[in-house]
């Protein structure tokens, strides 16, 4: 999609009215709205013609979202649990995908009619996730599927998945591995919710019992699901920042703030109110030092000349954060010792009703903020050796097949 | 009004000349010349900085012969100071002094030692702090006397820096009930000037010690908010040269970790040394984060200004000092000899921390201007 075709913004406005004068967002309901947006080549206009676009720069989107909120009221976004299949399943459909795939899986992605997963997780291969084993046997037109996948968000929900397992165990990992899209509806695909710490399920486990994938459904020759899968990884949205507030003060840390200007009076004593104080202060700062810290990127981005300040803000992002609840804890003193919203295991999100329930929820979630989307330990061998130009550790398992790699 | 951090092409000249200056001009050997000499910093180079860079007069506006630059610049040659462990009166005579005579001093002063800063001419000394261990306005004691031609002091000032060797003093004692800003020259009658012996020898700092020493009124009114403004401009530009010290030792620890063996492969490929450095990175990038925001808040003259120098002070001394210590623990038994230069930064490390106030301090304050 190097070249781009040329239209001019005036055109494609008057597409997008074209669009409008067909179906409005005000009368009809998303689905059958993004299924015409999608037919009129205006869903991603950076794709083909016939794939939802119109082979245009990705910038020219913003034209058509603008034109839409220029006339309507009401706007159809992406829906909540579409954001997989359109970050990463579409585009990997697009790349890899066979002509009769396009047509039959893009216009229910964007529409939002078949939600998408992402199976690659496994309980054995968290960092190391090239070193899954997920295993696929080939028996004539089909791979037969056994293993289970993990930390899989909106699995329950999902048409489709997008899987890496391993077809060749007699290589070294990277080389073994195929990318399937998967019929979660096929039998054998057994879908459990995780339940974690907060009592919430936000992810699934997977579990794959003898699954019949047609070969026509791997994407990429066998062997190179890895690149495939990297294809997949680049195309999902990095947040820049991973967190801060957009404003001085703001997020987080004003709850934080509210509940030290609200605590008990006599509750602690002025040696403990000194030491608090101090805590909720340096709280404040390192909030506000990744919300400066993310402009900085932005800044660097914009003059060409990115630094290393976005890597640097996933982690110190999760591990601030942290500290800023378990603050939050403390200053509630005894009070921490009760958990109002109780445990009930349930998949639907939980829900804060006051500042100490928030910051009570939040004190267990966000522990899962320095392991999800690589553990800190992983991202400070990122800084270590992408940024600072470290060595790496020794690989043992570089140069042996998969199978003779030793694994817990 | 949001900041956006952004250097134009003519910020990275000025940072690529400087580098080299200070690089030819105060290299260890030169650090280790001027830490060992009393005087603490080469008048000679002090001149070039002045001559050949515009360095004194930085701040100084046009009129009284300084390149009218702003907090962006000064940001700038602090970091490169700070890098370079550069022995020179910069922070005590074209920061320090010149922001006070800028808030403070009646226009002939401005006009007579805004001049001769400028022009490299006279190291000038804020003597603010006293023995009572307070940087902050309200620890200032010393009381102004009348006498048959003007005013006379007499008490004690403490950690001036380079008071010792200072052409001018500018000295803040109370006055009419409130605090007004004295000349007294370096050479008064019943002035002791005594070099204290530092924990960081690259900075000079003396104590003095006034006996009815003869001094000059060049303030009207109290100058209590114009001193508070002033030290926190001070201590904004002090945060960058902590910010420029702590990427220094950075760059030492990583290029010892990428070259030292043991145990058959370079120390840096493992872990324990590896994380630490990450660690170093993102205190490093956090603390330029802080201190770009006040010398940019500085630079526009924010009205929360206030808050970013005691939030960068807290942050940038505790990641000065973090990045020091590490250095010397990553270089093992070489990072504590006298020969290598991490002892240089961690000394300094530690004495700019405490100076002007400590992070705790500041972060008190911090806490009492945002409503904590």
């Amino acid at each position: 999609m190097a070249e781009h075709r040329t239209m001019s913004e005036e055109e494609l406005r008057e597409r997008t009215r074209r669009l409008l004068e067909e179906v409005h967002p005000e009368r009809e309901d998303s689905l059958t709205f993004r299924r015409v947006q999608y037919e009129h080549g205006l869903a991603w206009v950076h794709f083909p013609e016939g794939c939802g676009g119109l082979g245009l720069s990705p910038k020219m989107n913003l034209v058509v979202h603008d034109e839409i909120t220029q006339h309507s009221s009401v706007v159809h976004h992406d829906p909540p649990a579409s954001i997989i299949g359109i970050g990463m399943g579409a585009p990997v459909v697009l790349t890899y995908g066979s002509e009769e795939m396009k047509r039959d899986l893009l216009p229910r992605i964007f529409s939002g009619e078949d939600v998408w997963c992402q199976l690659f997780s496994e309980p054995s291969a968290g960092s190391d996730v090239a070193g899954l084993a997920t295993r696929a046997v080939r028996d004539g037109d089909d791979w037969i599927l056994n293993g289970q996948k993990v930390w899989t968000t909106v699995a329950h929900l999902a048409r489709w998945g997008m899987l890496i397992a391993r077809t060749n165990p007699d290589v070294p990992k990277h080389d073994g591995l195929s990318y399937f899209v998967l019929d979660m509806h096929a039998p054998g695909v057994d879908v459990r919710p995780l339940y974690q710490i907060t009592g919430e399920a936000e992810f699934n486990e997977v579990f794959l019992s003898d699954v019949r994938i047609p070969h026509d459904q791997m994407l990429g020759k066998e062997g190179q699901g890895w690149r495939v899968a990297i294809t997949t990884l680049m195309n999902e949205r990095v947040a820049i920042g991973g967190g801060g507030s957009k404003r001085k003060g703001g997020g987080s840390i004003a709850q934080v703030v509210k509940l030290w200007q609200s605590r008990q009076p006599g509750a602690h004593s002025l040696a403990q109110e000194a030491i608090l104080r101090d805590r909720v202060t340096s709280c404040w700062i390192e909030n506000e030092l990744l919300r400066i810290t993310g402009q900085r990127a932005r800044a660097a981005q914009k003059s060409g000349n990115p630094g290393p300040e976005g890597s640097v803000a996933k982690l110190a992002g999760a591990e601030s954060a942290q500290r800023l609840w378990e603050t939050a804890l403390d200053l509630m003193g005894s009070d921490a010792l009760g958990f109002e919203a109780g445990y009930e295991l349930r998949q639907s999100a939980a829900r804060a009703e006051t500042p100490e329930a928030l910051a009570k929820y939040q004190f267990l979630r966000s522990r899962a903020n320095s392991i999800e989307g690589g553990t800190s330990e992983i991202m400070r061998n990122i800084l270590g050796e992408r940024v600072l130009g470290l060595p790496g550790e020794p690989r043992v398992d570089k140069e042996i097949a998969w199978k003779d790699v030793p694994r817990s | 009004m949001a900041l956006d951090f952004t250097f134009t092409d003519e910020h990275e000249e000025l940072r690529a000349t400087l580098r080299s200056f200070f690089e030819q001009h105060s290299d260890e050997q030169a650090v280790r010349t001027q830490m060992a000499s009393e005087r603490g910093h080469d008048p000679a180079v002090w001149q070039q900085m002045a001559e050949e860079l515009g360095l004194a007069g930085l701040i100084i506006d046009e009129e009284y012969g300084g390149a009218g630059f702003s907090y962006v610049e000064l940001l700038i040659a602090m970091e490169e100071m700070g890098r370079a462990l550069l022995c020179s009166p910069f922070l005590g005579t074209a920061v320090f002094a010149a922001n006070v005579l800028k808030l403070a001093a009646d226009e002939t002063t401005q006009k007579e030692l805004l001049t001769g800063i400028a022009a490299g001419q006279q190291v000038v000394s804020v003597a603010h702090a006293e023995p009572n261990g307070r940087w902050d306005v309200a620890g200032i004691r010393l009381e102004a006397a009348l006498s048959s031609d003007g005013h006379s002091l007499t008490g004690t000032k403490a950690w001036v820096l380079d008071g010792h060797c200072a052409d001018v003093l500018l000295v803040v004692a109370r006055v009419d009930g409130g605090l007004g800003l004295f000349r007294v020259a370096g050479d008064a009658a019943g002035l002791t000037r005594t070099l204290v012996p530092s924990l960081d020898t690259t900075r000079k700092l003396a104590h003095l010690t006034l006996d009815g020493t003869p001094a000059q009124l060049v303030s009207a009114g109290d100058q209590s908010a114009a001193i508070t403004q002033a030290i926190a401009l001070t201590v904004a530009a002090l945060t960058a040269e902590q910010v420029g010290g702590s990427q220094k030792c950075l760059e030492m620890a990583v290029e010892y970790a990428g070259s030292r063996l043991q145990f058959g492969r370079p120390i840096g490929s493992y872990q324990s040394i590896k994380h630490k450095c990450a660690d170093m990175l993102v205190s490093v990038e956090f603390g330029k984060s802080a201190a770009y925001n006040t010398c940019f808040a500085a630079a526009a003259q924010q009205e929360d200004f206030l808050e970013t120098a005691a939030l960068a002070k807290s942050y940038c001394s505790e990641a000065y000092f973090r990045a020091a210590a590490d250095t010397i623990q990553i270089h093992g038994g070489m990072g504590f000899t006298w020969e290598h230069p991490a002892h240089l930064y961690f000394k300094r490390a530690k004495a700019s921390e405490i100076l002007f106030g400590d992070p705790c301090y500041h972060r008190e304050v911090l806490a009492g201007l945002v409503g904590i």
